[in-house]
Protein backbone atom coordinates (compact mmCIF):
# COMPACT_ATOMS: atom_id res chain seq x y z
CA UNK A 1 0.00 0.00 0.00
CA UNK A 2 1.07 3.56 -0.60
CA UNK A 3 1.60 5.96 2.28
CA UNK A 4 -1.66 6.24 4.22
CA UNK A 5 -1.43 9.99 4.50
CA UNK A 6 -1.49 10.37 0.72
CA UNK A 7 -5.00 8.96 0.24
CA UNK A 8 -7.77 11.33 -0.84
CA UNK A 9 -10.64 9.07 0.23
CA UNK A 10 -11.15 6.84 3.24
CA UNK A 11 -12.84 4.17 1.10
CA UNK A 12 -9.69 3.83 -0.98
CA UNK A 13 -7.72 3.06 2.19
CA UNK A 14 -10.32 0.45 3.09
CA UNK A 15 -10.31 -1.12 -0.38
CA UNK A 16 -6.51 -1.20 -0.65
CA UNK A 17 -6.28 -2.73 2.83
CA UNK A 18 -8.70 -5.45 1.77
CA UNK A 19 -6.71 -6.10 -1.41
CA UNK A 20 -3.57 -6.33 0.69
CA UNK A 21 -5.17 -8.78 3.15
CA UNK A 22 -6.90 -10.81 0.44
CA UNK A 23 -3.58 -11.33 -1.32
CA UNK A 24 -2.38 -13.14 1.79
CA UNK A 25 -5.56 -14.91 2.82
CA UNK A 26 -7.80 -16.70 0.34
CA UNK A 27 -10.66 -16.82 2.83
CA UNK A 28 -11.41 -13.12 2.39
CA UNK A 29 -14.41 -12.33 0.19
CA UNK A 30 -16.18 -9.04 -0.50
CA UNK A 31 -19.94 -8.74 -0.83
CA UNK A 32 -21.73 -5.77 -2.27
CA UNK A 33 -25.36 -4.78 -2.74
CA UNK A 34 -25.10 -2.73 -5.92
CA UNK A 35 -22.87 -0.16 -4.26
CA UNK A 36 -19.49 -1.37 -5.43
CA UNK A 37 -18.72 2.02 -6.94
CA UNK A 38 -19.73 3.74 -3.72
CA UNK A 39 -17.76 1.38 -1.49
CA UNK A 40 -14.72 1.84 -3.71
CA UNK A 41 -14.12 -1.88 -4.15
CA UNK A 42 -13.87 -1.90 -7.95
CA UNK A 43 -10.11 -2.27 -7.58
CA UNK A 44 -10.72 -5.41 -5.53
CA UNK A 45 -12.85 -6.74 -8.38
CA UNK A 46 -10.07 -6.14 -10.87
CA UNK A 47 -7.61 -7.96 -8.67
CA UNK A 48 -9.85 -10.78 -7.43
CA UNK A 49 -12.83 -11.04 -9.82
CA UNK A 50 -14.02 -14.33 -8.33
CA UNK A 51 -13.88 -13.12 -4.76
CA UNK A 52 -16.30 -10.22 -4.93
CA UNK A 53 -19.96 -11.09 -5.00
CA UNK A 54 -22.58 -8.56 -5.96
CA UNK A 55 -25.88 -9.50 -4.34
CA UNK A 56 -27.81 -6.76 -6.09
CA UNK A 57 -30.21 -4.49 -4.23
CA UNK A 58 -31.01 -7.11 -1.60
CA UNK A 59 -29.12 -6.36 1.60
CA UNK A 60 -30.92 -8.91 3.77
CA UNK A 61 -29.95 -11.68 1.39
CA UNK A 62 -26.40 -10.33 1.14
CA UNK A 63 -25.91 -10.61 4.89
CA UNK A 64 -27.54 -14.06 4.90
CA UNK A 65 -25.29 -15.26 2.10
CA UNK A 66 -22.28 -13.81 3.93
CA UNK A 67 -23.29 -15.84 6.98
CA UNK A 68 -23.53 -19.02 4.92
CA UNK A 69 -20.11 -18.34 3.38
CA UNK A 70 -18.69 -17.74 6.84
CA UNK A 71 -20.04 -21.07 8.06
CA UNK A 72 -17.80 -22.70 5.46
CA UNK A 73 -14.70 -20.88 6.62
CA UNK A 74 -14.73 -17.76 4.45
CA UNK A 75 -14.28 -14.27 5.93
CA UNK A 76 -16.84 -12.07 4.18
CA UNK A 77 -16.70 -8.28 4.24
CA UNK A 78 -20.21 -7.11 3.34
CA UNK A 79 -20.46 -3.45 2.35
CA UNK A 80 -23.42 -1.15 1.95
CA UNK A 81 -24.69 2.19 3.22
CA UNK A 82 -24.92 2.13 7.02
CA UNK A 83 -28.68 2.66 6.94
CA UNK A 84 -29.22 -0.51 4.92
CA UNK A 85 -26.47 -2.49 6.64
CA UNK A 86 -28.18 -2.10 9.99
CA UNK A 87 -31.84 -1.21 9.52
CA UNK A 88 -32.54 -3.26 6.40
CA UNK A 89 -30.51 -6.35 7.23
CA UNK A 90 -30.79 -6.18 11.00
CA UNK A 91 -32.44 -9.53 11.70
CA UNK A 92 -30.10 -11.28 9.27
CA UNK A 93 -27.05 -9.73 10.92
CA UNK A 94 -28.51 -10.39 14.36
CA UNK A 95 -29.43 -14.05 13.82
CA UNK A 96 -27.69 -15.57 10.79
CA UNK A 97 -24.42 -13.78 11.53
CA UNK A 98 -24.21 -13.08 15.27
CA UNK A 99 -26.56 -15.54 16.98
CA UNK A 100 -25.16 -18.26 14.72
CA UNK A 101 -21.64 -17.20 15.85
CA UNK A 102 -20.33 -16.49 12.38
CA UNK A 103 -17.44 -14.32 11.26
CA UNK A 104 -19.11 -11.65 9.17
CA UNK A 105 -17.65 -8.17 8.84
CA UNK A 106 -20.44 -5.73 8.08
CA UNK A 107 -19.34 -2.32 6.84
CA UNK A 108 -21.81 0.54 6.98
CA UNK A 109 -20.71 3.44 4.82
CA UNK A 110 -21.78 7.10 4.90
CA UNK A 111 -22.36 7.24 8.65
CA UNK A 112 -24.49 10.00 10.12
CA UNK A 113 -24.46 13.36 8.38
CA UNK A 114 -21.92 12.21 5.79
CA UNK A 115 -24.90 10.73 3.91
CA UNK A 116 -25.62 14.44 3.17
CA UNK A 117 -27.33 14.69 -0.27
CA UNK A 118 -28.94 11.26 0.10
CA UNK A 119 -30.90 12.79 2.95
CA UNK A 120 -33.04 11.49 5.78
CA UNK A 121 -33.89 8.11 4.26
CA UNK A 122 -30.21 7.26 3.91
CA UNK A 123 -28.87 8.85 7.09
CA UNK A 124 -27.67 6.28 9.61
CA UNK A 125 -28.04 7.96 12.98
CA UNK A 126 -28.88 4.81 14.92
CA UNK A 127 -26.57 2.19 13.40
CA UNK A 128 -24.32 2.20 16.47
CA UNK A 129 -27.36 2.08 18.73
CA UNK A 130 -28.76 -0.91 16.86
CA UNK A 131 -25.53 -2.85 16.63
CA UNK A 132 -24.38 -2.11 20.17
CA UNK A 133 -27.16 -4.27 21.60
CA UNK A 134 -26.13 -7.36 19.66
CA UNK A 135 -24.41 -9.61 22.21
CA UNK A 136 -20.70 -10.06 21.69
CA UNK A 137 -20.50 -7.88 18.58
CA UNK A 138 -17.52 -5.57 18.07
CA UNK A 139 -18.56 -2.08 16.91
CA UNK A 140 -15.90 0.24 15.55
CA UNK A 141 -15.60 3.62 13.89
CA UNK A 142 -12.30 4.78 12.45
CA UNK A 143 -11.50 8.50 12.52
CA UNK A 144 -8.73 8.84 9.95
CA UNK A 145 -6.79 7.07 7.22
CA UNK A 146 -4.45 5.30 9.62
CA UNK A 147 -7.40 4.11 11.73
CA UNK A 148 -9.27 2.81 8.68
CA UNK A 149 -6.27 0.76 7.66
CA UNK A 150 -5.56 -0.58 11.14
CA UNK A 151 -9.15 -1.21 12.20
CA UNK A 152 -9.90 -3.03 8.94
CA UNK A 153 -6.92 -5.27 9.62
CA UNK A 154 -8.02 -5.81 13.21
CA UNK A 155 -11.57 -6.58 12.09
CA UNK A 156 -10.13 -9.25 9.80
CA UNK A 157 -7.97 -10.73 12.56
CA UNK A 158 -10.83 -10.76 15.06
CA UNK A 159 -12.69 -14.09 15.17
CA UNK A 160 -16.33 -13.03 15.27
CA UNK A 161 -18.65 -10.48 13.73
CA UNK A 162 -17.72 -6.82 13.46
CA UNK A 163 -19.73 -3.75 12.48
CA UNK A 164 -17.56 -0.95 11.15
CA UNK A 165 -18.73 2.52 10.21
CA UNK A 166 -16.80 3.75 7.19
CA UNK A 167 -16.57 7.24 5.79
CA UNK A 168 -16.36 6.97 2.03
CA UNK A 169 -15.27 10.31 0.74
CA UNK A 170 -12.56 12.67 1.81
CA UNK A 171 -9.71 11.85 4.14
CA UNK A 172 -8.50 13.03 7.51
CA UNK A 173 -5.02 12.42 8.89
CA UNK A 174 -4.72 12.45 12.64
CA UNK A 175 -2.39 9.60 13.55
CA UNK A 176 1.20 8.93 12.54
CA UNK A 177 1.41 6.03 10.11
CA UNK A 178 2.99 3.79 12.74
CA UNK A 179 0.27 4.39 15.37
CA UNK A 180 -0.63 1.16 17.16
CA UNK A 181 -4.30 0.15 17.43
CA UNK A 182 -6.00 -2.47 19.52
CA UNK A 183 -9.70 -3.40 19.44
CA UNK A 184 -11.38 -2.26 22.64
CA UNK A 185 -8.57 0.12 23.56
CA UNK A 186 -9.10 3.85 23.15
CA UNK A 187 -6.33 6.26 22.22
CA UNK A 188 -5.54 9.42 24.15
CA UNK A 189 -5.18 12.16 21.57
CA UNK A 190 -4.60 14.97 23.96
CA UNK A 191 -3.99 15.22 27.66
CA UNK A 192 -6.10 17.51 29.84
CA UNK A 193 -7.13 18.05 33.44
CA UNK A 194 -10.55 19.76 33.58
CA UNK A 195 -12.72 17.54 31.39
CA UNK A 196 -12.41 14.55 29.06
CA UNK A 197 -13.95 14.58 25.60
CA UNK A 198 -14.62 11.03 24.40
CA UNK A 199 -15.10 11.07 20.65
CA UNK A 200 -15.51 8.61 17.83
CA UNK A 201 -15.29 8.88 14.06
CA UNK A 202 -14.02 11.10 11.31
CA UNK A 203 -16.51 13.91 11.95
CA UNK A 204 -16.40 14.26 15.71
CA UNK A 205 -12.81 13.38 16.61
CA UNK A 206 -11.47 16.32 14.54
CA UNK A 207 -14.21 18.61 15.91
CA UNK A 208 -13.32 17.53 19.43
CA UNK A 209 -9.65 18.28 18.87
CA UNK A 210 -10.60 21.70 17.49
CA UNK A 211 -12.81 22.27 20.54
CA UNK A 212 -9.95 21.37 22.88
CA UNK A 213 -7.80 24.05 21.22
CA UNK A 214 -10.57 26.65 21.54
CA UNK A 215 -11.05 25.70 25.19
CA UNK A 216 -7.34 25.94 25.87
CA UNK A 217 -7.48 29.59 24.76
CA UNK A 218 -10.10 30.11 27.45
CA UNK A 219 -7.97 28.40 30.06
CA UNK A 220 -9.90 25.11 30.07
CA UNK A 221 -7.79 21.99 29.81
CA UNK A 222 -9.63 19.24 27.92
CA UNK A 223 -8.34 15.74 27.34
CA UNK A 224 -9.47 14.13 24.08
CA UNK A 225 -9.82 10.36 23.83
CA UNK A 226 -10.62 8.47 20.62
CA UNK A 227 -12.99 5.62 21.45
CA UNK A 228 -12.76 4.00 18.02
CA UNK A 229 -14.18 0.84 19.53
CA UNK A 230 -17.61 1.71 20.84
CA UNK A 231 -18.15 -1.90 21.83
CA UNK A 232 -16.55 -3.36 23.83
CA UNK A 233 -16.14 -0.01 25.54
CA UNK A 234 -12.70 0.70 26.99
CA UNK A 235 -14.04 1.04 30.53
CA UNK A 236 -10.58 1.19 32.07
CA UNK A 237 -9.62 4.21 30.02
CA UNK A 238 -12.98 5.94 30.53
CA UNK A 239 -12.68 5.43 34.26
CA UNK A 240 -9.06 6.58 34.39
CA UNK A 241 -9.79 9.84 32.55
CA UNK A 242 -13.07 10.65 34.27
CA UNK A 243 -11.42 10.09 37.63
CA UNK A 244 -8.57 12.33 36.51
CA UNK A 245 -10.69 15.15 35.03
CA UNK A 246 -13.97 14.79 36.94
CA UNK A 247 -16.29 15.37 33.96
CA UNK A 248 -16.99 13.90 30.55
CA UNK A 249 -18.42 14.92 27.19
CA UNK A 250 -19.12 12.33 24.50
CA UNK A 251 -19.11 13.27 20.81
CA UNK A 252 -20.50 11.24 17.95
CA UNK A 253 -21.96 11.60 14.49
CA UNK A 254 -25.22 9.87 15.32
CA UNK A 255 -27.86 9.30 17.98
CA UNK A 256 -26.58 9.78 21.51
CA UNK A 257 -29.33 7.44 22.73
CA UNK A 258 -27.71 4.05 22.75
CA UNK A 259 -24.69 5.33 20.86
CA UNK A 260 -21.29 6.21 22.28
CA UNK A 261 -23.08 8.66 24.58
CA UNK A 262 -25.36 5.90 25.78
CA UNK A 263 -22.46 3.51 26.28
CA UNK A 264 -20.44 5.99 28.35
CA UNK A 265 -23.52 7.07 30.34
CA UNK A 266 -24.35 3.46 31.19
CA UNK A 267 -20.79 2.75 32.19
CA UNK A 268 -20.32 5.85 34.32
CA UNK A 269 -23.66 5.60 36.10
CA UNK A 270 -22.81 2.09 37.24
CA UNK A 271 -19.14 2.58 37.96
CA UNK A 272 -18.32 6.20 38.68
CA UNK A 273 -21.22 8.65 38.50
CA UNK A 274 -19.83 11.91 37.14
CA UNK A 275 -21.06 14.99 35.27
CA UNK A 276 -21.68 14.04 31.63
CA UNK A 277 -22.92 15.80 28.50
CA UNK A 278 -23.49 14.08 25.21
CA UNK A 279 -22.90 15.80 21.87
CA UNK A 280 -24.65 14.10 18.96
CA UNK A 281 -28.06 13.73 17.39
CA UNK A 282 -30.79 14.18 19.99
CA UNK A 283 -33.65 11.83 19.05
CA UNK A 284 -34.14 13.17 15.53
CA UNK A 285 -34.33 11.84 11.98
CA UNK A 286 -31.83 12.87 9.35
CA UNK A 287 -32.45 15.34 6.56
CA UNK A 288 -30.82 16.52 3.38
CA UNK A 289 -28.13 19.17 3.06
CA UNK A 290 -24.42 19.81 2.79
CA UNK A 291 -22.29 18.29 5.50
CA UNK A 292 -21.55 21.75 6.91
CA UNK A 293 -25.24 22.55 7.07
CA UNK A 294 -26.04 19.22 8.72
CA UNK A 295 -23.25 19.50 11.27
CA UNK A 296 -24.65 22.89 12.29
CA UNK A 297 -28.22 21.60 12.16
CA UNK A 298 -27.55 18.68 14.51
CA UNK A 299 -24.92 20.37 16.67
CA UNK A 300 -21.96 18.32 15.51
CA UNK A 301 -19.39 21.12 15.59
CA UNK A 302 -16.43 22.22 17.67
CA UNK A 303 -18.58 25.08 18.99
CA UNK A 304 -21.21 22.62 20.16
CA UNK A 305 -18.51 20.63 21.94
CA UNK A 306 -17.19 23.80 23.60
CA UNK A 307 -20.70 24.66 24.77
CA UNK A 308 -21.21 21.15 26.16
CA UNK A 309 -17.88 21.31 27.99
CA UNK A 310 -18.83 24.61 29.62
CA UNK A 311 -22.17 23.16 30.70
CA UNK A 312 -20.60 20.03 32.14
CA UNK A 313 -18.04 22.04 34.05
CA UNK A 314 -20.87 23.85 35.82
CA UNK A 315 -22.15 20.45 36.99
CA UNK A 316 -18.86 19.53 38.66
CA UNK B 1 -36.01 -47.35 -7.25
CA UNK B 2 -35.28 -50.84 -5.89
CA UNK B 3 -38.21 -52.29 -3.96
CA UNK B 4 -35.94 -53.04 -1.03
CA UNK B 5 -34.75 -49.42 -0.89
CA UNK B 6 -38.27 -48.11 -1.05
CA UNK B 7 -39.42 -50.41 1.74
CA UNK B 8 -36.48 -49.34 3.86
CA UNK B 9 -37.33 -45.65 3.35
CA UNK B 10 -41.03 -46.19 4.09
CA UNK B 11 -40.13 -48.09 7.25
CA UNK B 12 -37.54 -45.48 8.24
CA UNK B 13 -40.02 -42.64 7.72
CA UNK B 14 -42.45 -44.41 10.02
CA UNK B 15 -39.76 -44.88 12.64
CA UNK B 16 -38.76 -41.19 12.43
CA UNK B 17 -42.38 -40.13 12.65
CA UNK B 18 -42.78 -42.22 15.82
CA UNK B 19 -39.57 -40.92 17.36
CA UNK B 20 -40.61 -37.34 16.63
CA UNK B 21 -44.10 -37.76 18.09
CA UNK B 22 -42.56 -39.31 21.19
CA UNK B 23 -40.00 -36.48 21.43
CA UNK B 24 -42.56 -33.68 21.16
CA UNK B 25 -45.13 -35.58 23.23
CA UNK B 26 -42.66 -35.98 26.06
CA UNK B 27 -42.41 -32.19 26.20
CA UNK B 28 -46.16 -31.85 25.75
CA UNK B 29 -46.27 -29.13 23.10
CA UNK B 30 -44.65 -28.39 19.79
CA UNK B 31 -44.74 -27.74 16.07
CA UNK B 32 -46.00 -31.18 15.26
CA UNK B 33 -47.79 -30.24 12.01
CA UNK B 34 -44.76 -29.13 10.05
CA UNK B 35 -42.58 -31.70 11.78
CA UNK B 36 -44.77 -34.48 10.37
CA UNK B 37 -45.18 -33.08 6.86
CA UNK B 38 -41.41 -32.91 6.36
CA UNK B 39 -40.64 -36.47 7.54
CA UNK B 40 -40.25 -38.13 4.14
CA UNK B 41 -38.21 -35.24 2.71
CA UNK B 42 -35.66 -35.47 5.53
CA UNK B 43 -35.74 -39.27 5.60
CA UNK B 44 -34.93 -39.53 1.90
CA UNK B 45 -32.10 -37.04 2.33
CA UNK B 46 -30.45 -38.68 5.32
CA UNK B 47 -30.99 -42.34 4.43
CA UNK B 48 -30.59 -42.21 0.66
CA UNK B 49 -29.15 -39.01 -0.75
CA UNK B 50 -26.55 -37.27 1.41
CA UNK B 51 -22.93 -37.98 0.50
CA UNK B 52 -19.82 -37.78 2.58
CA UNK B 53 -21.52 -37.21 5.91
CA UNK B 54 -20.16 -38.73 9.09
CA UNK B 55 -21.98 -38.64 12.46
CA UNK B 56 -18.60 -38.86 14.18
CA UNK B 57 -17.30 -35.87 12.21
CA UNK B 58 -20.35 -33.61 11.76
CA UNK B 59 -18.33 -30.76 10.22
CA UNK B 60 -16.45 -32.92 7.75
CA UNK B 61 -15.05 -30.82 4.91
CA UNK B 62 -16.70 -31.43 1.57
CA UNK B 63 -19.85 -33.04 2.99
CA UNK B 64 -23.33 -32.46 1.66
CA UNK B 65 -25.17 -29.94 3.82
CA UNK B 66 -28.78 -29.54 4.92
CA UNK B 67 -30.37 -26.23 5.90
CA UNK B 68 -33.77 -26.71 7.49
CA UNK B 69 -34.93 -23.15 7.00
CA UNK B 70 -38.33 -23.99 8.47
CA UNK B 71 -36.38 -24.35 11.69
CA UNK B 72 -39.46 -25.14 13.75
CA UNK B 73 -39.39 -28.64 12.25
CA UNK B 74 -36.12 -29.19 14.12
CA UNK B 75 -37.58 -32.04 16.22
CA UNK B 76 -37.87 -34.24 13.10
CA UNK B 77 -34.28 -33.54 12.17
CA UNK B 78 -33.19 -34.28 15.75
CA UNK B 79 -34.92 -37.66 15.59
CA UNK B 80 -32.99 -38.45 12.41
CA UNK B 81 -29.66 -37.17 13.73
CA UNK B 82 -30.12 -39.22 16.91
CA UNK B 83 -31.00 -42.28 14.85
CA UNK B 84 -27.89 -41.73 12.70
CA UNK B 85 -25.72 -41.53 15.82
CA UNK B 86 -24.83 -37.82 15.88
CA UNK B 87 -25.86 -37.83 19.55
CA UNK B 88 -27.59 -40.23 21.96
CA UNK B 89 -31.30 -40.86 21.49
CA UNK B 90 -31.84 -39.98 25.15
CA UNK B 91 -31.32 -36.36 24.17
CA UNK B 92 -34.68 -36.39 22.40
CA UNK B 93 -36.47 -36.19 25.74
CA UNK B 94 -34.59 -32.98 26.55
CA UNK B 95 -36.29 -31.04 23.72
CA UNK B 96 -36.79 -27.41 24.79
CA UNK B 97 -35.81 -28.10 28.39
CA UNK B 98 -33.56 -25.43 29.95
CA UNK B 99 -29.95 -26.03 28.91
CA UNK B 100 -30.89 -28.56 26.22
CA UNK B 101 -28.82 -29.25 23.13
CA UNK B 102 -32.08 -29.57 21.19
CA UNK B 103 -33.87 -26.22 21.05
CA UNK B 104 -37.22 -25.77 19.30
CA UNK B 105 -35.49 -24.22 16.29
CA UNK B 106 -32.26 -25.52 14.75
CA UNK B 107 -29.02 -24.25 16.28
CA UNK B 108 -25.70 -25.18 14.68
CA UNK B 109 -23.82 -24.24 17.84
CA UNK B 110 -25.79 -26.57 20.07
CA UNK B 111 -26.72 -29.63 18.09
CA UNK B 112 -24.14 -31.85 16.36
CA UNK B 113 -25.11 -32.32 12.73
CA UNK B 114 -27.05 -29.09 12.28
CA UNK B 115 -25.43 -27.26 9.40
CA UNK B 116 -26.99 -23.85 9.95
CA UNK B 117 -28.95 -21.99 12.61
CA UNK B 118 -32.52 -21.21 11.53
CA UNK B 119 -35.75 -20.00 13.02
CA UNK B 120 -36.49 -16.57 11.60
CA UNK B 121 -38.18 -17.66 8.40
CA UNK B 122 -36.45 -16.95 5.11
CA UNK B 123 -32.99 -16.67 6.60
CA UNK B 124 -32.00 -20.27 5.95
CA UNK B 125 -32.59 -19.72 2.25
CA UNK B 126 -29.86 -17.07 2.03
CA UNK B 127 -27.52 -19.05 4.26
CA UNK B 128 -27.99 -22.12 2.07
CA UNK B 129 -27.17 -20.05 -1.01
CA UNK B 130 -24.01 -18.86 0.76
CA UNK B 131 -23.06 -22.42 1.67
CA UNK B 132 -23.62 -23.63 -1.90
CA UNK B 133 -21.57 -20.71 -3.21
CA UNK B 134 -18.81 -21.57 -0.73
CA UNK B 135 -18.64 -25.13 -2.09
CA UNK B 136 -18.53 -23.77 -5.61
CA UNK B 137 -15.66 -21.42 -4.72
CA UNK B 138 -13.81 -24.28 -3.03
CA UNK B 139 -14.54 -26.51 -6.04
CA UNK B 140 -16.13 -29.07 -3.74
CA UNK B 141 -18.35 -31.61 -5.40
CA UNK B 142 -20.99 -31.24 -2.67
CA UNK B 143 -24.67 -30.37 -2.62
CA UNK B 144 -26.60 -28.14 -0.26
CA UNK B 145 -30.19 -29.14 0.45
CA UNK B 146 -32.57 -26.43 1.61
CA UNK B 147 -36.02 -27.06 3.06
CA UNK B 148 -38.46 -24.20 3.25
CA UNK B 149 -42.07 -24.14 4.32
CA UNK B 150 -44.95 -22.91 2.22
CA UNK B 151 -45.86 -20.18 4.70
CA UNK B 152 -42.18 -19.33 4.79
CA UNK B 153 -42.29 -18.55 1.07
CA UNK B 154 -44.25 -15.44 1.99
CA UNK B 155 -41.00 -13.97 3.30
CA UNK B 156 -39.37 -11.57 0.83
CA UNK B 157 -35.93 -12.89 1.70
CA UNK B 158 -36.83 -16.25 0.12
CA UNK B 159 -37.22 -14.51 -3.22
CA UNK B 160 -34.10 -12.40 -2.81
CA UNK B 161 -32.16 -15.61 -2.27
CA UNK B 162 -33.99 -17.32 -5.14
CA UNK B 163 -32.83 -14.57 -7.49
CA UNK B 164 -29.30 -14.79 -6.10
CA UNK B 165 -29.01 -18.58 -6.42
CA UNK B 166 -30.22 -18.45 -9.97
CA UNK B 167 -27.94 -15.54 -10.91
CA UNK B 168 -24.91 -17.34 -9.53
CA UNK B 169 -25.95 -20.60 -11.26
CA UNK B 170 -25.91 -22.57 -8.02
CA UNK B 171 -26.62 -25.99 -9.53
CA UNK B 172 -25.37 -27.49 -6.28
CA UNK B 173 -28.35 -26.05 -4.40
CA UNK B 174 -31.45 -28.23 -4.24
CA UNK B 175 -34.46 -26.93 -2.35
CA UNK B 176 -37.69 -28.50 -1.15
CA UNK B 177 -40.88 -26.62 -0.48
CA UNK B 178 -42.88 -28.50 2.15
CA UNK B 179 -46.20 -27.52 0.61
CA UNK B 180 -48.72 -28.64 3.21
CA UNK B 181 -50.90 -25.63 2.38
CA UNK B 182 -51.40 -24.61 5.98
CA UNK B 183 -49.86 -22.02 8.25
CA UNK B 184 -50.56 -20.69 11.73
CA UNK B 185 -53.61 -18.58 10.96
CA UNK B 186 -55.24 -20.83 8.39
CA UNK B 187 -54.64 -22.27 4.96
CA UNK B 188 -52.13 -20.58 2.68
CA UNK B 189 -55.05 -19.84 0.38
CA UNK B 190 -56.81 -17.88 3.11
CA UNK B 191 -53.82 -16.21 4.77
CA UNK B 192 -51.60 -15.28 1.82
CA UNK B 193 -51.80 -17.17 -1.44
CA UNK B 194 -48.50 -18.46 -2.79
CA UNK B 195 -49.88 -20.06 -5.93
CA UNK B 196 -48.91 -20.63 -8.66
CA UNK B 197 -45.86 -21.80 -6.78
CA UNK B 198 -44.35 -23.75 -9.68
CA UNK B 199 -44.54 -20.74 -11.96
CA UNK B 200 -43.02 -18.47 -9.34
CA UNK B 201 -39.90 -20.59 -8.93
CA UNK B 202 -39.68 -21.19 -12.65
CA UNK B 203 -39.85 -17.44 -13.16
CA UNK B 204 -36.91 -16.99 -10.81
CA UNK B 205 -34.85 -19.25 -13.05
CA UNK B 206 -34.98 -22.45 -11.04
CA UNK B 207 -35.41 -25.98 -12.30
CA UNK B 208 -38.78 -26.98 -10.86
CA UNK B 209 -40.30 -30.38 -10.13
CA UNK B 210 -43.43 -31.28 -8.23
CA UNK B 211 -43.85 -34.50 -6.31
CA UNK B 212 -45.89 -36.21 -3.64
CA UNK B 213 -43.85 -35.21 -0.61
CA UNK B 214 -44.80 -38.36 1.25
CA UNK B 215 -43.63 -40.67 -1.51
CA UNK B 216 -39.97 -41.61 -0.99
CA UNK B 217 -39.62 -42.99 -4.51
CA UNK B 218 -40.83 -39.77 -6.11
CA UNK B 219 -38.68 -37.69 -3.78
CA UNK B 220 -35.56 -39.74 -4.49
CA UNK B 221 -36.06 -39.66 -8.24
CA UNK B 222 -36.64 -35.91 -8.15
CA UNK B 223 -33.41 -35.32 -6.23
CA UNK B 224 -31.43 -37.52 -8.59
CA UNK B 225 -32.83 -35.55 -11.54
CA UNK B 226 -32.08 -32.26 -9.78
CA UNK B 227 -28.47 -33.30 -9.24
CA UNK B 228 -28.05 -33.54 -13.01
CA UNK B 229 -29.06 -29.88 -13.48
CA UNK B 230 -25.71 -28.16 -13.29
CA UNK B 231 -26.33 -24.51 -14.14
CA UNK B 232 -29.50 -23.83 -12.21
CA UNK B 233 -30.65 -24.35 -8.63
CA UNK B 234 -33.48 -26.83 -8.24
CA UNK B 235 -36.78 -26.56 -6.43
CA UNK B 236 -38.75 -29.67 -5.62
CA UNK B 237 -42.25 -28.67 -4.60
CA UNK B 238 -43.57 -31.34 -2.30
CA UNK B 239 -47.30 -31.72 -1.89
CA UNK B 240 -47.62 -32.74 1.72
CA UNK B 241 -50.22 -33.01 4.44
CA UNK B 242 -49.84 -31.03 7.64
CA UNK B 243 -49.37 -33.35 10.64
CA UNK B 244 -49.24 -36.33 8.26
CA UNK B 245 -49.48 -39.57 10.22
CA UNK B 246 -50.28 -37.89 13.53
CA UNK B 247 -53.74 -39.28 14.16
CA UNK B 248 -54.71 -36.57 16.61
CA UNK B 249 -54.48 -33.72 14.13
CA UNK B 250 -53.62 -34.90 10.61
CA UNK B 251 -54.67 -32.31 8.05
CA UNK B 252 -55.72 -29.79 10.65
CA UNK B 253 -54.67 -26.15 10.66
CA UNK B 254 -54.37 -26.10 14.45
CA UNK B 255 -51.52 -28.61 14.32
CA UNK B 256 -48.91 -25.96 13.53
CA UNK B 257 -48.05 -25.81 17.20
CA UNK B 258 -50.26 -27.67 19.63
CA UNK B 259 -50.22 -29.23 23.06
CA UNK B 260 -50.72 -32.96 23.50
CA UNK B 261 -50.02 -35.34 26.33
CA UNK B 262 -47.46 -38.11 26.35
CA UNK B 263 -50.35 -40.58 26.51
CA UNK B 264 -51.85 -39.06 23.37
CA UNK B 265 -48.43 -39.32 21.74
CA UNK B 266 -48.30 -43.02 22.56
CA UNK B 267 -51.79 -43.50 21.12
CA UNK B 268 -50.70 -41.76 17.92
CA UNK B 269 -47.62 -43.98 17.77
CA UNK B 270 -49.77 -47.08 18.29
CA UNK B 271 -52.08 -45.91 15.52
CA UNK B 272 -49.09 -45.64 13.18
CA UNK B 273 -48.09 -49.18 14.05
CA UNK B 274 -51.52 -50.45 13.05
CA UNK B 275 -51.12 -49.02 9.55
Amino acid sequence: MKSLHTYADMRAVYADTLIDLAGKDERILVLEADLMSASGTKGFKEKFPDRIINAGVAEANMVGVASGLSSQGFIPFANTFGCFATRRAYDQFFLSANYAKQNVKLIGTDPGVTAKFNGGTHMPFCDITLTRVIPGLTVIEPADTVSVHNLTKLAYEHQGCVYMRLHRKGAVNIYPEDQKFELGKGIVNREGTDVTIFATGMVMLPESLKAAELLEKEGISAAVVDLHTVKPLDGDLVLKYVKKTGAAVTCENGQVNGGLGGAVAEFLSENYPAPLKRVGVQDEFGEVGTQDYLQERYGLTADAVVKAVKEVLKMK
Amino acid sequence: MEKQDLEMLIEKAKEIRKLTIDEVGFLGVGHIGGAMSVVEILTVLYYKILQNIDPKDPKKEGRDKVVLSKGHAGPTLYAILADKGYFPKEWLHTLNKGGTMLPSHCDMNRTPGIDFTTGSLGQGASAAAGIALADKLKKHDAFTYLIIGDGESQEGQVWESAMFASHYKLGNLIAFNDYNKMQIDGTTYDVMGIDDVNTKWHGFGWHVQRVDGHNPAQLTEAVLRAKLVSERPSMIICDTIKAKGFSLAEGQVGSHSMPFTYEQAQEAIAALDKN
